[in-house]
């Protein structure tokens, strides 16, 4: 499968997705560590690529959505931006809204 | 190379493109010697800019006008780029 049609299929199979350096628990990067924290505090179960571990997704990704840098966060298919985007709104109580929304509705349209 | 270091680089196509009524540029490279990245040569920088530009538009859309500024620096001068980008009366 082409490369961006892989991403397109994880983004849009996971309400909340992270592509991140190393993993939620073992982050590889204060970036990727401080966006995986805040989805920790959301709460909800959420999907993560490391990006490290796929090369091909590494050097795609960017242009996938045209944004240059990583953690890279989609909800309900969308990218809403890098750390300091789910960071702040974290602290705002936006992104527990957003996160826990687009998990509700993943249940919803599985049952 | 011109001399211009690639902080000045940087902050010159920032006032470009966005013309910002106040530019914060902080240089962190030092902070993650030994990081991946900037073995690599990527600096590692903060901004901080309010402009026009951001008026009505959200956080997404305002990190795209500053990506779109600094343009192909994040090839390879750039390994991260920390933002803060608020609209006039905002701060």
């Amino acid at each position: 499968m082409d490369v961006l049609e892989r991403i397109r299929e994880q983004v849009e199979n996971h309400p909340v997705i992270i592509y991140m350096k190393g993993t939620p628990q073992f982050p590889q990067c204060g970036f990727s560590a401080r966006a995986a924290q805040a989805l920790q505090g959301c709460g909800v179960e959420f999907a993560y690529v490391n990006v490290l571990a796929d090369p091909e997704i590494f050097e795609n990704l960017p242009r996938f959505a045209n944004w240059p840098t990583f953690p890279q966060i989609y909800i309900n298919g969308e990218l809403i931006g890098g750390c300091d985007i789910t960071v702040e709104m974290f602290q705002k109580g936006e992104l527990q809204k957003v996160v826990q929304e687009a998990v509700e509705k993943a249940k919803k349209e599985e049952s | 190379m011109t001399g211009q270091t690639r902080a000045e680089k940087l902050r010159n196509r920032l006032v470009m493109a966005l013309e910002p009524l106040s530019l914060e540029l902080f240089d962190d490279s030092e902070k993650h010697a030994g990081h991946k990245g900037n073995v690599q040569g990527g600096g590692h920088f903060t901004v901080r800019i309010v402009s026009a530009a951001f008026e009505g538009k959200n956080l997404i859309q305002r990190h795209r006008l500053v990506y779109d500024a600094v343009g192909d620096m994040m090839e390879r001068e750039i390994h991260a780029l920390s933002i803060e980008a608020k609209a006039p009366g905002e701060e």
